[in-house]
């Protein structure tokens, strides 16, 4: 098998007396949708943060496309490829649409030590703003200031505010958290069209959704990696029936 | 909407009130008005570079008078030492400022919220005790300028119209480069920090660097308003520098409205205006004073600026 896009080894992350994550080892292939479940408390969105570069881990490595990250600050892993979402959504609720898009555009191209020309009438960085929003179905909002967009929409301002780094590697913190049916629906559709061009981990609690869309998945309980695989064969694993879905059966009830 | 706003035509109006102001002073024989606004326009220069930092980025900085001090100084100093010359005294003045601010910008952004305030504050006031202690150069009692800064006949200092309309230039010269500055991609960086910092290190921004150069751009600006102040009082104390000085020009930038780029001059105006009548009234002025600003605090969110925008909409 050719290098992975992201391997994660042996990664540890203690909090006081608590293993939050405990020697976790992963892989994603280039291409791949890899998603991480794992009940509340499982340490997901503490393994997120090491990867993101919000948070240091204890030992063990993260390594993008062979190069290694693990002491990498955010603002340096993002010019390597690394796209993030949040899980509560973080945008610069003043700003236009548009400008929160560009914004992230702008961060790669080229310097932003420019004082004097008006970077509104950038034309590539305006361009490729409107291209990241009429991908997620927003380019009619493009004018419209963050803080009165729906929730909905915001979550979807996100993933264009990702997309407009041109990433290589999408970390998608649970994106339909919050949604509606209908909105998760179509978040579900345009993350089906999204992974046709970028390599996706994503967290997520909609388990619907997570074997409609993943390739392979890890289950994470108590900080330790118990499974990871296909969803056929995550469906059919004794072990996370037992640690993670409890009486729910809801993986068993899809498909 | 109208065309106008009621914002853009005061606005237009006090910015036309300034640039007349000469004639107005020569044609009732009032030299004092002329007098009191050099003062309130270097002040004015001073709050809109304020602005900058506090209004556009975001960054409490409670310690701004220093740079009029140091600008002050500079100019001082160096004609006590036979430098006449505005030529160099002006650019010592602003690189005096810009490596102050570097120094301080690069420890204080270490720290946010209160801490900065504090840290900045703490600086200050150390500029402070620095310039008491310079036995040399007059300590507490300060320094007199017996000579303004000389430009070989290209403006004359000591010309009352002539120092005005060139405290003016600088003051628009200013302004016109906030206003550059805001619209770039460097200013949409440091708004962007401004509302989430966090969000804009996700996409890729190295926080401390932009705003750290913003802070110097701000510092430096302020040195060039102290070279003036020096230059309009022929005198520069420790007292340029105190803390309240810092104080009345963060009340100068919230009253005109945080960032705007007319707000701080607007600001600047009316906060000496009130200062110089209510202080003919009555000498306990201050007791006026302060409720009125916590009036316009109070109900004028977004200080005068935001006040005047909300009528433009009613």
């Amino acid at each position: 098998m050719a290098e992975p896009l992201l391997r994660v080894e042996k990664l540890v992350r203690r909090f006081g007396g608590i293993v939050a994550t405990d020697h976790v080892s992963l892989d994603v292939a280039a291409g791949e949708l890899h998603a991480i479940i794992g009940p509340n408390g499982a340490g997901k969105t503490t393994l997120i943060s090491q990867l993101t570069g919000h948070l240091d881990p204890h030992s063990g490595s993260v390594t993008l496309a062979g190069r290694d990250i693990t002491y990498l600050p955010a603002y340096r892993r993002c010019a390597l490829g690394l796209a993030r979402s949040f899980q509560i959504t973080s945008l610069l609720l003043d700003f236009t649409a548009a400008d929160n898009v560009a914004l992230a555009a702008q961060a790669h191209a080229g310097t932003s030590f420019r004082f004097f020309a008006n970077a509104r009438k950038e034309k590539g960085l305006r361009d490729a703003a409107h291209a990241a929003l009429d991908r997620v179905g927003l380019a009619h909002r493009a004018d419209v200031v963050a803080s009165k967009l729906s929730h909905g929409e915001r979550r979807e301002l996100e993933l264009a505010v990702a997309l407009a780094s041109k990433p290589k590697l999408l970390l998608l913190d649970e994106p339909m958290a919050g949604l509606g049916v209908t909105e998760s629906q179509r978040m579900v559709k345009l993350l089906q069209e999204l992974r046709k061009e970028v390599s996706i981990v994503l967290v997520e609690h909609d388990m619907p959704a997570v074997f409609a869309l993943a390739d392979r998945i890890s289950v994470l309980v108590y900080g330790r990696l118990i499974a990871s695989g296909d969803p056929a064969s995550i469906r059919a694993n004794e072990d996370v029936k037992r640690a993670y879905l409890g009486d729910q059966h809801v993986v068993t009830h899809h498909g | 909407m109208k065309g106008l706003s009621v914002s853009k035509a005061v606005t237009a109006l006090m910015l036309a009130g300034l640039v007349l102001l000469p004639l107005y002073s020569y044609l009732s024989g009032n030299i004092f008005i002329l007098t009191l606004f050099t003062r309130i326009v270097i002040l004015a220069l001073a709050a809109a570079s304020l602005n900058l930092i506090m209004g556009f980025g975001g960054m409490m900085s409670f310690g701004h008078a220093a740079y009029l001090g140091i600008g002050g100084y500079a100019v001082g100093m160096l004609a006590q030492e036979g430098v006449g010359s505005g030529f160099i005294q002006f650019p010592v003045a602003l690189a005096a400022s810009a490596v102050y601010a570097l120094v301080i910008g690069a420890l204080s952004l270490r720290t946010r919220g209160v801490y900065f305030i504090m840290i900045t504050l703490a600086f200050a006031q150390m500029a402070y005790y620095v310039a008491s202690g310079l036995a040399r150069y007059g300590g507490d009692d300060g320094l007199t300028v017996y000579n303004r800064s000389d430009f070989s006949g290209l403006v004359n200092l000591s010309n009352r119209t002539q120092f005005y309309y060139l405290c003016l230039a600088c003051l628009f010269g200013v302004i016109f480069l906030v206003w550059r500055i805001v619209n770039s991609r460097f200013g949409l960086v440091v708004q962007g920090l401004r509302s989430n910092e966090q969000r804009m290190q996700a996409i890729g921004f190295p926080a401390k660097r932009y705003q750290l150069a913003c802070f110097v751009i701000s510092g430096t600006m302020c040195g060039l308003a102290g070279a003036l102040l020096a230059n309009n009082t022929d005198f520069v104390s420790p007292a340029v520098m105190y803390w309240t000085r810092s104080g009345d020009l963060m009340v100068m930038v919230i009253l005109g409205g945080m960032g705007t780029l007319f707000g701080p001059v607007m600001g600047a105006v009316v906060y000496l205006l009130l200062e110089e009548f209510l202080s003919q009234i009555t000498e306990y002025w201050a007791l006026i004073m302060g409720p009125l600003l916590l009036l316009i605090v109070l109900f004028g969110r977004g200080g005068i600026m935001g006040l005047l925008g909300r009528v433009g909409r009613g």
